[in-house]
This record gives C-alpha cells, sequence and structure tokens, in this order.
C-alpha cells in the first residue's frame, strides 16, 4: 500500500498536464472556466489534438488505435484534462459506440466506422431514452421490422434526449425487433442509422438553464440497410448494457468536483466571502468528501480491472460524485447570491459576454445559476439515482 | 497509489479475525467485559504478536508499519474488541520507541510486548476538549534533581488498568503554549495519585488522574524536555487513524447485520429488504462503508507523509469523514432495526456506541473540520 503516485505515474501527470497547457486554445479554456457553452468547433479541435497525439481513445485497444494506459494512467489523464480547462470528451462515439463496434462490429463496420470516430468526422448520437421508457429503458417501443426481401429494416418510434444530434450525421439505437419475446429485454436490436435517412426528423428541447443540445428524434419508416445491424439479432440489450458499462473510470468526475471547488473559492474571494466562516467550512467539508471520492475511485479502480468497473462500485461512484457535484454547484449559487439572478440564455456565449459593456454581472458569475440547473442531469442520465441505489442495495443484501 | 495486500498483510488479518472469534463471540459483543476476560484477552493479545506490532525486533516486536495497525484495528472493530490493543499497541508503544531513552525502551517496551506491563498515555485534561497543548499540569524540578508532578488528567484510555502511565505535563510556559511540554513515566502505585475508573459510552475502559506532589526520579522524563507536544500529536494521530480503520470495521459488521435484519424480519406480508425506502438507506450506508475504508487508507499512508502539514491534513480529513459517517451510519442502523435496535440486548445499539465514541475520542469532526482548514491553509501558503 502507497499513498503516493509513483514516480513514472507523476512523471506521466506532468506531461499530460503540460500537453494541456500548451495546446489547449486560450477562448476554449475560458468557456469551460466560466461555465459557458461550447460550439462543436471547440469540441473538435480538442478532439483532433488528441487525437494527433494518440489520446482521444483511451479505453480503446492499442490494436485500434488505443494509447494503452493502465487504470491509474487514463484516471490522472481524465483528472488532468478537467483541471486544465479541456471540454469534456463527448461520450456518445468516443466512449460508448466504439467500444461496442470493437467488440461485436463486423470487420467492415469497424473499418467504416471507427476512423471517422477517431478523426471526428462522425458525431454519433445515442438513441435509447424514449418518451415511455426513461430508467426503465428495457420498456422502449420503437420497432424496425424486416423488409420481406431481408435487406432493409423499418424503424418506427420516437427517441427523445438525443444530446448533440443537431451535430450527429449518425445515430445508434436499442430498437424491439421480437415484440413477442418473453420478456422485455429480449427482442431488442442494435442499429445504425443514418440521420439524414427519409423520415429521421429532429427537433431540439429547449432546457431550463436555456441550452437546446438535447433533442426528440421522430422515426417515421425509416430504411436502415441490414449491415447496420450490430452483433446478433435480438441480442440489444446485451450490447447496451456493455456500453453504458464501459469507460467508468471517469464516472465519479472527480476532475469536475476539483475544478467546481477551485472555481468556488476563487468566486467566494471575489464575492468579498474569503473570510466567511460557515462558508469555508462548506468548502473545507467538500474538499474532505472529495479525498474520500478519490481514495475510494483509486480503490474500486484497483479492484476492478483496467478501465472497467464492476457495477455496484461504478454506481457508488456515481451516486458520490454526481451528488457532491450537485451540492458544490448550489454552493456556487450561494456564493453568486444576488449576483446569480440576472440571467439570460445569451451571456452563455463567450461571444456575447465579451462584446457587451453594461453586462448587469462579472462574467465569472454569469452562468453560475445555469450550471446549478443543467447539473441537475447528473443525478438524473446514466440511470438515475434512485435506480443505482436500488442496484447497491440488491447487491449488497445479496452478498449478505 | 497502491492499495494492494500482500501474503504478510493478508496473513495477519486472518490471525487478528481468528483471534476475535475466539475471544469475542459475535452474540457477546459489546458486552461488559469481566476482569479476568479482560486478563486473558491482553494475553493472548500479546502471544498473538498484536501488542508489538510497531515495537522494533530487537525489542521483542515485530517493526510493522501503520497498515499493519490499520488491519488490526480494523478486525477489532468488527468484534468491538476493547480499548487495550489501542492504548498499548497504538498510543504508547510507538511513542515510547520513538522518545524513550535505551534504557527506558529495552525495560517497558519488551514487557509491553510481551503482554506483562500495561502502559497507558495521559494527554487529555478535564478542561482542554481536544487541545493536547492545553495542559495545567506541572511538573517541577525537584531538589534531589527529579521531578514533581500535580494536575489533573482525563479520559486515560486504559489508564485504569495500566501499571505504567505516560504524563504529560508542563515544564515550561503557559497553560496553552505549544512549547514547555514534557512526558513522565509514573507507577501506577505512586504516592499522590489517585486514579478514578470511568466506562466510555461504548464500554471501553479509562480513567481520571488526580496527581498531588507526585515525586519522580529524573531518570523518568521521557524524551526531550520541553519538546513532548509534536511526539504526543503524532502518538494521537497513530489513534485516531486506527479508530477510522475500526470504524470501518464496526460498519462493515454493522451493515452486514442490518441486511440480515431486513431480509428476514417481515412486515406488510413482506420481508422489510423489499422496501425501496428500506434499500436506499442500505445503498448509502454501503458507500459509507466504502468512504471509510477509503479514509482508514488514507490515515494510515498518511502517517507515513515527510511533510508535517500533509499529514496533519489527511489524518483530519479522515477523521472528519469517520466521526460524521459512522455516527450517521449507527443511527440508521438503529432506526432500520425499529424498537429492537434500541434495546440493549441487540447488538445494533452495541455497534452504533462504538462508532459515536471513535468519533468523539481525540477531536470530534467539527474540530477535525477546523483543524483540517488550518492544515489546508498552512500547506497552500
Amino acid at each position: 500500500m502507497k499513498l503516493a503516485f509513483s514516480a513514472a505515474d507523476e512523471a506521466f501527470r506532468q506531461e499530460v498536464r503540460a500537453f494541456v497547457r500548451d495546446q489547449l486554445p486560450a477562448d476554449i479554456r475560458r468557456k469551460v472556466e466560466l461555465g459557458l457553452r461550447l460550439e462543436q468547433a471547440d469540441y473538435v479541435t480538442w478532439f483532433n489534438q488528441l487525437e494527433a497525439r494518440g489520446w482521444l481513445t483511451p479505453g480503446w485497444p492499442p490494436e485500434q488505435g488505443g494509447p494503452g494506459w493502465t487504470h491509474l494512467q487514463r484516471f490522472i489523464f481524465d483528472e488532468e484534462c478537467l483541471l486544465g480547462g479541456a471540454p469534456r470528451i463527448i461520450a456518445s462515439g468516443i466512449q460508448m459506440l466504439g467500444p461496442v463496434l470493437i467488440a461485436f462490429g463486423t470487420p467492415e463496420q469497424k473499418a467504416r466506422y471507427l476512423p471517422d470516430i477517431r478523426a471526428s468526422r462522425t458525431w454519433w448520437a445515442q438513441g435509447f431514452s424514449e418518451p415511455g421508457s426513461g430508467s426503465d429503458l428495457a420498456s422502449l417501443r420503437t420497432t424496425a421490422v424486416l423488409e420481406p426481401d431481408g435487406k432493409h429494416f423499418v424503424v418506427n418510434g420516437h427517441k427523445v434526449w438525443t444530446s448533440y444530434a443537431q451535430w450527429c450525421s449518425m445515430m445508434f439505437a436499442l430498437v424491439r425487433t421480437d415484440p413477442s419475446a418473453a420478456k422485455p429485454q429480449e427482442g431488442i436490436s442494435f442499429l445504425l442509422i443514418d440521420m439524414k435517412s427519409p423520415g429521421l426528423t429532429v427537433r431540439p428541447i429547449r432546457m431550463l438553464e436555456g441550452g437546446t443540445d438535447l433533442n426528440e428524434c421522430f422515426l417515421d419508416n425509416v430504411r436502415v440497410p441490414v449491415e447496420n445491424l450490430v452483433g446478433e439479432l435480438n441480442q440489444g440489450w446485451t450490447y447496451g448494457k456493455y456500453l453504458l458499462g464501459h469507460e467508468r473510470t471517469g464516472i465519479a468526475g472527480i476532475g469536475s468536483c476539483k475544478q467546481q471547488l477551485a472555481r468556488a473559492r476563487q468566486l467566494a474571494g471575489q464575492q468579498g466571502l474569503g473570510d466567511d466562516a460557515l462558508l469555508q467550512a462548506r468548502l473545507a467539508q467538500f474538499e474532505i468528501e472529495l479525498i474520500a471520492l478519490e481514495a475510494t475511485a483509486l480503490r474500486l479502480l484497483a479492484r476492478g480491472q483496467r478501465s472497467r468497473v464492476p457495477q455496484v462500485e461504478a454506481s457508488m461512484l456515481k451516486v458520490r460524485g454526481t451528488e457532491l457535484r450537485q451540492a458544490i454547484y448550489e454552493t456556487l449559487l450561494d456564493i453568486a447570491g444576488p449576483d446569480a439572478l440576472p440571467f439570460s440564455a445569451e451571456a452563455q456565449f463567450l461571444e456575447f459576454l465579451d462584446a457587451a459593456d453594461d453586462a448587469p454581472v462579472a462574467p465569472e458569475l454569469a452562468s453560475v445559476a445555469a450550471n446549478c440547473l443543467d447539473a441537475r442531469k447528473l443525478s438524473i442520465y446514466g440511470g438515475s439515482n434512485e435506480v443505482q441505489r436500488n442496484l447497491i442495495a440488491q447487491a449488497v443484501l445479496a452478498s449478505h | 497509489m497502491d492499495f494492494s495486500l500482500n501474503d504478510d498483510d493478508l496473513a495477519l488479518r486472518d490471525a487478528v479475525q481468528r483471534f476475535c472469534e475466539g475471544e469475542y463471540p459475535a452474540p457477546e459483543r459489546g458486552n461488559a467485559e469481566t476482569p479476568a476476560q479482560a486478563a486473558q484477552r491482553h494475553i493472548a493479545l500479546a502471544e498473538l504478536g498484536l501488542l508489538g506490532l510497531q515495537i522494533p525486533a530487537e525489542l521483542g516486536g515485530s517493526a510493522l508499519g501503520p497498515q499493519a495497525a490499520m488491519l488490526a484495528a480494523e478486525q477489532l472493530g468488527r468484534a468491538l474488541a476493547n480499548g487495550n490493543w489501542l492504548s498499548n499497541a497504538v498510543l504508547v508503544a510507538p511513542l515510547l520507541a520513538e522518545a524513550g531513552s535505551p534504557a527506558q525502551c529495552s525495560e517497558w517496551l519488551r514487557a509491553l510486548a510481551a503482554g506483562r506491563l500495561q502502559v497507558a498515555l495521559a494527554c487529555g485534561e478535564p478542561e482542554a476538549r481536544y487541545d493536547l497543548a492545553d495542559v495545567r499540569t506541572r511538573a517541577r524540578p525537584s531538589a534531589d534533581g527529579g521531578w514533581t508532578l500535580s494536575g489533573r488528567k482525563a479520559l486515560v484510555l486504559g489508564g485504569d488498568g495500566a501499571d505504567l502511565l505516560l504524563v504529560v505535563a508542563r515544564t515550561a510556559g503557559d497553560r496553552r503554549d505549544r512549547s514547555g511540554l514534557s512526558l513522565f513515566a509514573i507507577d501506577a502505585g505512586s504516592p499522590g495519585l489517585t486514579r478514578c475508573p470511568v466506562t466510555l459510552l461504548d464500554g471501553r475502559r479509562a480513567a481520571q488522574l488526580d496527581l498531588q506532589g507526585v515525586a519522580l526520579a529524573a531518570d523518568r522524563l521521557v524524551g526531550p524536555l520541553d519538546a513532548a507536544l509534536p511526539l504526543v500529536e503524532r502518538a494521537v494521530e497513530r489513534a485516531n487513524a486506527a479508530l477510522c480503520a475500526e470504524s470501518a470495521g464496526a460498519l462493515e459488521a454493522l451493515l452486514a447485520m442490518t441486511c440480515e435484519h431486513l431480509k428476514t424480519r417481515r412486515q406488510f406480508g413482506a420481508p422489510l429488504a423489499k422496501f425501496q425506502a428500506l434499500q436506499h438507506r442500505v445503498a448509502d450506508m454501503a458507500i459509507a462503508l466504502e468512504q471509510l475504508k477509503s479514509m482508514a487508507c488514507v490515515a494510515a499512508m498518511a502517517l507515513e507523509a515527510s511533510d508535517a502539514s500533509e499529514r496533519h491534513r489527511l489524518a483530519s480529513a479522515a477523521k472528519t469523514l469517520t466521526a460524521q459517517l459512522g455516527r450517521q451510519c449507527g443511527l440508521w442502523a438503529i432506526q432500520l432495526h425499529g424498537a429492537m435496535g434500541m434495546t440493549d440486548e441487540c447488538r445494533v445499539g452495541h455497534y452504533a456506541k462504538r462508532l459515536i465514541a471513535n468519533g468523539q475520542l481525540f477531536g470530534d469532526a467539527a474540530f477535525h473540520l477546523a483543524a483540517f482548514e488550518a492544515a489546508r491553509c498552512s500547506n497552500a501558503g
């Protein structure tokens, strides 16, 4: 047992830190640090930097272009990127579909799709949730019927909460191919769908904080070539579970917690609360909980293998990490105080902030309320925290 | 960072677990112990080598580090073991090894490791709360070159049964000065020393000491004159690290007990385990347990950190969370057991008491939160 990182890991940390410092464009860093909105071009710029360094797809096996890191290197990488103000990796293509195609895709599918994911030429939408199927994903009702000639599926249904669909040219979706299967989890297949297909329309959803990155996707007799089926027919649930279980090293969001805690300390000073004992006690408490979260993540990571953390452990990290982050965001709101109130969707764009001479609050405060509201998603997505607690309790009760 | 255990670690853990199963049968855990039981358990601790875990090999110990202590503490915590190991092996032994003269170490540590001599550390005072520098007990030089001690000591863990007491006393300066403190070894039977036994909330034994002109020879000074505080602080940090591990072990046992209850007890036609409100509490207890285990590791590993304020920062972080989560989970477990959880017969309340007591010993959550913040600021500055 050792508390310190090894010299090699520490050197790796310095290497990542220097890379982020030198390669991340200043305006992107500023947007991230101020909690402002990012354009697609911002993400692509950063992803291309990472890809050029061979670091965009850490969870992929080396033969598919992954860097072959240990779980600890992966952990350090995630943390340093977030601490350095880099945009987070949008998960759907790189962290979700990629590993599924690598594990279950045909050679043709791998050759066709993986290079475009790595080059950020194709953005993938995740077509999982439906209006009637949120936490209970297996109840999904979008259907795919194979045409009599066996060459196309015809897909009908309604997907929702599709992140960044406006930037995506492809979607991976779970669809029901056998409505008469004995269990809802059976009879689901995993399809790749061209977003430009006739019959597929996208409608943005305006959220509380003003963002429109989530969408609804309507599928009306959308024809999908049969070679776009991933793996076997009616085995899609297995691939979906594999996808959700992959790459959980970052699930606790430790880098984000540290980043937001640093932001809170900085803003507290700016707002004249540097000596406020009650606030300082709250921040100290967060910092202690962060030490515990990080040690727990490292312990559980060491117990699992490489980047795959077992379900229960991942659920624990998700619950603790997201709730801590939300608590820090609420504290940011308290630190902003009355300055959290002036609110406009435009004020979440750097261009607007830089142009406005008469902004009612400093740029550092413009997005605090929006960020706090946006952070409510943390305990809702990826299996709500209530579902995670169900899973943890079932496993704990079963093991005693 | 490396949290893995090697074969020696695992062997030690298993040995302590067997000791606990033998000495502390599950249905009796937390019950008051008779003097005969206490004596027998102390000998068994010695025979297993647990008292000498952190004593140099040439003095009969096994010279192991903080992580061995953590593994032992975790198992002892599971069994709600008495406080003798904590007071002798954790609070006193490494302190004596660090501060004592070769003659003192040879005489006392050898006997301590063998279980022939019980030693307790008297570092707290009645009005000092958790401030180790707040010492009003005075040691004045006597004409024969020795010392005369007067004052009162509070909450001396293991102090009621100890043969030898290591007493912190002021040899210079004023009440809360960090310098001017020294450590003295006093025989339990010394004239002028009165011991008042105290049973703590969790059944552990302690004593209040009243010293009225206790005369000591010059060779009873242990360690440097006027500069004992850093040594005592380290001893208390070791104790706190052990308490974190104890609480993790106790919570693990408590969670197992709670799960069993929820699966067996039926209400409204179903086992309690089927009710989601209760399931979510179990989930939160399980998360807390993982955090306590992590913090026990952090506390143990922090003891070896070279930078003092970094050591204080991590130790206080661990103790803060141990106190908060330990108590929270103990009280949740009582709720999950219903009225049965409030009876003396049910083990749950005994575990809750231990978790609460561990949180309040050597600095509670508020104390360590403030200490954490002070260390953080001194690190940052």
